[in-house]
């Protein structure tokens, strides 16, 4: 087997070291009655090209984004990464490391990291970010814990524009935790009054912007209203490059910034590994969840990295930790990172404003065909289309034409009464010629 | 000489040279942060300004600029190789870290995962047009099933603590669902677990007690007898344990677990040890996830991604989150909803980490049913190699017994060198080996806990032993090698830990202007 290093005579000599007469031996404390005799029903060892000739069988039974006009957003971002992105998170020193328990041999994890925090603390103008999570919807949900350990409260107020399935976490979360949620209906336009939600009990509001719909808010007065009964204000994004072109979380007094950061860097992968993204006040920092890095020197004095601040963390804390996660999104973080170094503050307002001006020329072309109607006043790279025929229905006739038009509203929201609404959204991925693709095969399905 | 003609021996003249310009020690390079190098104004990507269009933005438009230094190809490419210099990694060396199993990455398994049909698929595609994808969960869970003996998996939770939470909200749904919520909250961990454990039962609002291991590394089927009461909901049990070893009352404690009511959480972090030789369904067990980061083989990453799906019995598969893969037809769906059912809810937007899955499930294809059970043994057979190799010379805290996957020792024969577990572990830095895991479990002073993994050869375990047993002895022997300076030869010498907790310093901050 091209994995397995010894051979019989090893094992054999091996054994005898050990002073046992077979490998059996070293396996009986397992209850003889529970040893598994012979092989468990499954097929046998396979050799590279046979395996890579099967994966592929099953890979080509998908529809890869890249083939065909793809407007599909909704939490997950297809983005050109650039081919240096991937080279680099490859390099054996980053893919085939640990966690940087031993600092002295991790400085390379640790200096990634702490650039990593110093970007995202940035990109939501917020004071401090951990060294991420495991998605945005699991931030989300970690940051609404965290709002209950520094307001000692347990009510958090839900936006109806957070993404239905971050709603989801937080409300399994809080109902395992025996928290009280307080869920805003979805709205198309953000009229919802949330001020009117929060009371003296109210530990946190979780609002998305650009919102689940595409509509960028603003939440100052959220946060004000917030703050006037300490509450803490929670501001969640799905798409980091958005943040480039709207308001940040820390322009808008968020207290806490939570988000999804697979849109810089990594693939859609069917919805994993993504990276989650999570920056709040210094002042905050000792019950914020998850891994730190943080700059130190080391016996010459020459300035050195390494986890810190694992007081809250379980391995030490155990049943009083801030938190259960004991790992992050390293290499996630990585191809983050990566990519926006490689973009920089200009790249990265460039990039954001390729993806705002294709989804205008997209919703023109769209609005100009008879019935459909675009919902949204604003929008950044996301909008709602409404037409007279059932979302789910219209998808999968777009689908049969070569076209992923986007998410039917009802496939997250059964029963909202959004029945006609189609979630869609560009990228700097999409041309001239995908635009014409969708509003082509959108005429004629609506005909 | 060489061909050249040239001496192959250095110059025997000692270099006056002492610390070098630039702070570079040869292939050892110093490097500064891209806020340090980069411009301000730069970008490494080349993107053509849009036609002109009327932003609808409207009020929301960003005000403050982003400030990001920009690096371009050639400049990122040298910080994140030079970066990467620093870091040691399995396909440098062998990793022996108890408990997070350092085996090798296969390769290939990182060209499937980058298959347009698997890397390029989005989550909420008309699953029409994802079945490709779905295919791999279906086949992943499949397998799993057949190498757990367990009824019903959940898939999506994306690290091992993420599925401890999961097994542990599907225990608590059940015990509600039994009317049972209000009097059964107690759970109970071993005093040799993980520190996720308890964490993850906190979280639930689960009370957690304490229960001893024995004075053989094991915990009793009586202890667990004693501490159950009507208020326990459930046993959180590593097996293999934290001690690398075999929880051999392991029946008896499921079937106490269950006369009383409440339920066998099994933490599966150390499955890789008998893959192919038992069946957690087979022991009694009903909730375990499985880090498919460790037993099959998906890269660490330098902490992150994992996987961390949770196999289920069936008194407890109702309860199992969404979403889930049902096959009808042909043709395979999504349950996306937890309406109607009797699932506890969602853990993760989308449907888990697609990535690791094909992953592990191209590792598991690779092996084959003679190959997951070769590389247990062949993992256990180098662990009890190691062990028997270093009896001798350190000490073992339950005894000359065999062990699973790991060997632990503690540091009673360290006594009376002044050294301790950590001077150990760093000298070994030196050696140019990444230390084991020490300290933990907490139950063994100074805990060392070496994990070869299947992956080495005998040369490299022989190797290994060489290395540990001069340490130990030159240790034993006060021969003053420099264990508490050391390490020496790394990129860093030891780091003042204590500084960067009282006086955090989490992210670059421009320089005040002079």
């Amino acid at each position: 087997m091209r994995y397995l290093p010894l051979d019989a005579s090893e094992r054999g000599a091996m054994l005898s070291r050990i002073g046992v007469p077979n490998i059996e031996a070293l396996f009986a404390d397992i209850p003889a009655d529970n040893r598994i005799q012979g092989l468990l029903d499954m097929p046998l060892a396979k050799s590279e090209m046979a395996v890579e000739r099967a994966m592929t069988t099953i890979a080509n039974r998908s529809l890869a984004a890249g083939s065909v006009p793809f407007f599909l957003g909704s939490g997950a971002y297809r983005r050109h990464i650039p081919a240096t992105v991937d080279h680099l998170i490859q390099r054996s020193e980053f893919l085939t490391s640990y966690t940087p328990y031993q600092p002295e041999i991790a400085q390379g994890t640790l200096q990634v990291l702490f650039e990593f925090q110093t970007q995202v603390a940035a990109l939501t103008a917020m004071e401090v970010a951990n060294a991420s999570m495991y998605d945005g919807s699991t931030a989300c949900g970690e940051a609404m814990l965290m709002a209950h350990r520094l307001t000692r409260r347990n009510r958090s107020v839900i936006s109806g524009g957070l993404h239905p399935q971050y709603v989801d976490v937080c409300a399994t979360l809080a109902h395992m935790a025996g928290d009280k949620i307080v869920r805003l209906a979805p709205d198309l336009k953000a009229n919802e009054d949330i001020a009117a939600a929060i009371d003296n009990e109210t530990s946190c509001v979780i609002v998305q912007s650009p919102d689940f719909f595409g509509n960028p808010r603003d939440l100052t007065p959220i946060a004000a209203a917030a703050h006037a009964h300490g509450a803490l204000l929670i501001a969640v994004f799905t798409d980091p490059v958005a943040l480039a072109a709207v308001r940040s979380p820390g322009e808008m007094d968020a207290d806490i910034a939570v988000g999804e950061g697979q849109g810089l860097g990594n693939a859609l992968n069917f919805g994993g590994p993504y990276v989650g993204l999570f920056a709040t006040r210094a002042k905050n920092v000792r019950q914020m969840p998850g891994r730190l890095a943080g700059e130190t020197v080391d016996a010459e004095g020459r300035r050195s990295f390494v986890l810190t601040l694992s007081t809250r963390e379980q391995h030490i804390r155990r049943e009083k930790a801030t938190s259960n996660i004991c790992t992050n999104s390293g290499l996630c973080a990585l191809a983050f990172s990566i990519h926006l170094t490689l973009l920089g503050g200009v790249g990265l307002e460039r990039l954001a404003k390729v993806n705002h001006a294709n989804a205008v020329q997209l919703a023109e072309r769209l609005s100009a065909i008879p019935s459909v109607e675009i919902v949204n006043p604003h929008f950044f790279n996301e909008f709602v289309v409404r037409t007279p025929r059932p979302a789910a229905e219209l998808i999968e006739a777009l689908a049969k034409r070569g076209v992923i038009g986007g998410l039917p509203v009802s496939r997250l929201l059964p029963g909202a009464g959004l029945d006609d609404c189609i979630i869609v959204a560009s990228t700097e991925t999409n041309t001239e010629d995908d635009r014409a693709a969708y509003a082509q095969a959108l005429g004629s399905c609506l005909q | 000489m060489n061909v050249q003609g040239r001496p192959t021996r250095p110059e025997t003249v000692a270099s006056s040279m002492g610390e070098t310009f630039t702070g570079n020690r040869g292939l050892d390079m110093e490097e500064a942060l891209i806020f340090e190098t980069g411009r301000f104004d730069a970008t490494g990507v080349d993107i053509d300004e849009p036609p002109s269009f009327h932003s609808k933005l409207g009020p929301h438009g960003r005000h403050s600029a982003i400030e990001l230094p920009g690096l371009t190809e050639p400049e990122a490419i040298r910080h994140y190789v030079r970066l990467s210099r620093n870091n040691y990694s399995i396909d440098a060396g062998l990793y022996p870290l108890g408990s997070c199993t350092m085996k090798h990455n296969p390769r290939l398994n990182e060209k499937m995962a980058r298959l347009p049909g698997f890397a390029d698929v989005h989550p909420l595609q008309p699953v029409s047009t994802a079945q490709g994808a779905l295919e791999v969960i279906e086949a992943l869970s499949n397998a799993l099933l057949t190498l757990t003996g367990m009824d019903a998996i959940a898939m999506s939770p994306k690290a091992g603590a993420h599925g401890e939470l999961c097994g542990m909200m599907a225990i608590k749904a059940a015990i509600e669902a039994r009317g049972e919520g209000e009097t059964r909250h107690m759970v109970l961990v071993p005093d040799s677990a993980h520190g996720t454990n308890p964490a993850t039962a906190a979280l639930i609002g689960y009370s957690v007690r304490s229960i001893p291991a024995g004075e053989d590394g094991i915990v009793g089927a009586e202890a667990v007898r004693s501490a159950l009461a009507p208020d326990v909901a459930a046993i959180m049990l590593t097996n293999p344990n934290t001690c690398g070893l075999f929880e051999r009352e392991i029946i008896g404690i499921a079937d106490a677990i269950h006369e009383a009511g409440a339920y066998f959480y099994c933490d599966g972090a150390n499955f890789n040890a008998i893959v192919g030789k038992t069946r957690p369904g087979d022991l009694g067990v009903d909730a375990m996830h499985i880090n498919l980061h460790k037993t099959f083989s998906t890269p660490h990453g330098g902490g992150g991604p994992g996987a961390g799906p949770v196999v289920l019995s069936s008194r407890l598969a109702a309860y199992a989150p969404v979403p889930f893969v049902v096959r009808e037809g042909g043709a395979l769906r999504l349950i996306e909803h937890a309406d109607g059912c009797e699932s506890f809810g969602r853990m993760c937007a989308f449907h888990g980490q697609m990535g690791m899955f094909v992953r592990a499930l191209t590792f598991i294809l690779s092996h084959g049913a003679d190959g997951l059970r070769q590389a247990s043994e062949d993992a256990v057979l180098s662990a009890n190699y190691i062990r028997a190799s270093l009896n001798d010379v350190m000490s073992a805290p339950f005894g000359d017994r065999p062990c699973m996957h790991e060997a632990l020792f503690d540091d009673r024969w360290l006594k009376d060198t002044g050294l301790t577990t950590l001077d150990f572990a760093k000298a070994m830095i030196d050696e140019g080996y990444h230390p084991m895991t020490v300290y933990f479990p907490l139950i063994v002073h100074g805990a060392m806990l070496i994990e070869p993994t299947e992956s080495e050869s005998k040369a490299s375990l022989d190797l290994f032993i060489m290395a540990i047993r001069n340490l130990a002895i030159a240790a034993k022997a006060g021969e003053g090698r420099g264990f508490q300076a050391a390490p020496v030869h790394a990129p860093r010498r030891r780091l003042d830990e204590t500084r960067a907790a009282r006086q955090p310093v989490l992210r670059w901050t421009k320089p005040a202007p002079v």
